[in-house]
């Protein structure tokens, strides 16, 4: 029964290169977003969070900055460009394993859509308590062709298994098309759904 | 046996004439509320595909229209049976937001009424293993015991299984008068009870016989593949958020984790049970420890508002950690509201458990990943 297995599980070796075909579009400005406030209380942080966020920003510069530095939680923020490279430094350097969480979230007023990975570690023990927040924004569209218009990130997939039904869910509920991700279908939608991912703000739900 | 030769992901694809393709479900007493689609040839399971969605009700767009405590009802909705555990990231993540302190009381009670709920969950979870295996007593005996600690939950909540127990700021009321004893007294006797279970159960050879070394998952993979709870703590791993990050007062409570190494069916539908047990104990330990008196209760603002502001918080719920991402911007509803629940970070394992598995084992290897459909969906 091994050698079925074998030839499943086999994670696609050349979508690595994902990473060099995304679109190179200059990032927008990105102020006024909710999800970012300045780190309230600079003097109370632990040092160890700070390395982590230190390390990140030494070897990609101004691809990435900080969002915040709380206790247990890192937050960067990532161009959309260079998070294929960063993850793979989380997992490689930093030794983040997994992906707790993939959330989408909608700024129309910015025209971007946000999608978080939450990384976290249960092979490491000095990161048991840590998540790692790592933004990144895909262009927004007015009129959504999930796949096929211009909101697309870099899939994450072949650096982090754990994504994959993470993103496909992102990618029904906002309209993120993953490239490189062996399998973008629906996955909670009916197979019918044919009105606007349901997770952007301008899909209201009736009577509210 | 030819085996077609499938990409990766993509598990249903392709079948030559002597592959049969079967839908278990959507409405199928062997997977709840989800269709599995699998291939056969013969007996054996050569590629499977998951697709849950069947109950998605779109909790999290719901919580983007209603105020942080209004959210509190229908949050818990996914999982009734474990509904103290889901809406507690969601209220730690809200305290947060909020800058609520809570009453060292009200944190010993939550924890209480968590462990209470984990037992419920788990064991309604192993009545339906039992019925799964075709083992009509392990039905009938947990889903008779839970009702002790039901009736617990009921005197501390006032409802049977949608408790809507936790608010920001602590819990919605205090514990009746004499609630010690007698939850002293029902948990003694639960414990006793589900002991029990051994010789009819863990121990029956049948059951080993049927779910000893399949649906193996190793150690590795269980790590890439970012499962979590009882499928990880099979597989050898040893994390409980309880113990790694531990919330509330778990810090300050005497219990273990379990860990099995062998990662199969078995060890996957041993776990919960031995948690219940540790379940016991945190709970004799907090009802010890707990303070006998005081406010168990922040008064809140009506509307309370959160800054420009990100919060992640995560529990160990009765299926693994349970995540929960608040984004506010500083109006009364939470400008987005996401679960990461512990049964949608298992379900990717199902496939590669299932390969080359026997059809016949699929209800055992299937919910012995400690799965919640409506969870998964919600």
């Amino acid at each position: 029964m091994s050698s079925e297995k074998d030839t499943i599980e086999k994670i696609p070796e050349e979508s690595n290169s994902t990473a060099d075909k995304a679109p190179e579009k200059p990032t927008p400005a990105k102020k006024s977003a909710p999800a970012k406030t300045p780190p309230k209380e600079e003097i109370e942080l632990s040092t160890f969070e700070k390395g982590i966020a230190d390390k990140i920003i030494e070897n990609f510069g101004e691809k990435t900055t900080i969002t915040f530095v709380k206790p247990d939680r890192v937050g960067i923020k990532v161009t959309r460009s260079a998070i294929h490279e960063v993850a793979e430094f989380a997992r490689d350097v930093l030794n983040y394993d997994h992906v707790d969480s993939v959330a989408g979230v909608d700024y129309p007023a910015d025209k971007e859509i946000e999608v978080v990975y939450h990384l976290s570690s249960y092979t490491d023990p000095t990161l048991s308590r840590q998540i790692l927040e790592l933004a990144t924004r895909a262009q927004r569209e007015e009129d959504p062709i999930p796949g096929n218009d211009a909101t697309k990130l870099p899939s994450l997939r072949d650096i982090f298994y754990s994504v994959e039904f993470h993103e496909r869910e992102v990618f029904e509920m906002l309209g993120v098309y993953f490239e490189g991700h062996p399998d973008n279908r629906r996955l909670l939608l009916p197979e019918d759904w044919a009105d606007l991912p349901p997770l952007r703000k301008d899909f209201r739900n009736k009577g509210r | 046996m030819s085996i077609p030769s499938l990409p990766p992901g993509l598990a249903i694809q392709r079948a030559d004439e002597r592959i049969m393709t079967l839908n278990v479900g959507p409405q199928h007493p062997g997977s709840g509320h989800m269709r599995i689609i699998v291939q056969i040839d013969g007996d054996y399971i050569v590629a499977c595909d998951p697709d849950p969605g069947y109950v998605h009700r779109g909790e999290e767009k719901m919580a983007e229209y209603r105020n942080y405590v209004l959210n509190i009802p229908h949050l818990e909705r996914p999982v009734i049976h474990d509904s103290c555990n889901i809406l507690y990231p969601y209220v730690l993540g809200v305290e947060e937001l909020l800058g609520l302190e809570i009453s060292e009381r009200a944190k010993y009670v939550r924890v209480i009424a968590a462990e209470l709920n984990r037992c419920v969950y788990t064991m309604y979870w192993l009545a339906i293993y039992g019925i799964f295996l075709g083992h009509s007593t392990m039905f009938m005996w947990p889903a008779g015991d839970r009702e002790l600690l039901i009736d617990l939950l009921e005197k501390m909540t006032g409802a049977r299984v949608t408790h809507s127990y936790f608010i920001p700021g602590g819990i919605r009321n205090d514990l009746p008068a004499n609630f010690e004893d007698v939850c002293l007294r029902q948990v003694n006797y639960f414990e006793k009870r589900i002991k029990e279970y051994a010789d009819i159960f863990y121990d029956n050879p049948i059951l080993i016989s049927r779910t000893e070394k399949t649906g193996v998952l190793s150690r590795e993979d269980a790590i890439r593949l970012g499962t979590t709870g009882s499928v990880l703590r099979a597989s050898g791993v040893d994390y409980d958020v309880r113990k790694k990050e531990p919330y509330d007062v778990y810090d300050e409570l005497d219990f273990q984790t379990n860990v099995m190494k062998s990662g199969d069916s078995y060890a996957r539908s041993k776990i919960p049970w031995l948690d219940m047990m540790e379940s016991c104990r945190i709970i004799r330990d907090a009802l010890q420890k707990m303070p006998k008196s005081g406010s168990v209760r922040v008064k809140l603002k009506p509307n309370p508002k959160g800054g420009f502001d990100s919060v992640y918080k995560r529990v160990e719920s009765g299926r693994g950690a349970l995540g929960c991402y608040i984004v506010s911007d500083k109006k009364p509803e939470p400008y987005r509201v996401k679960l990461s629940v512990p049964s949608f970070r298992n379900l990717i394992a199902l496939p590669q458990l299932l390969m080359g598995e026997k059809l016949g084992n699929m209800p055992s290897i299937y919910w012995s990943l400690n799965y919640w459909p409506v969870e998964a969906d919600r």
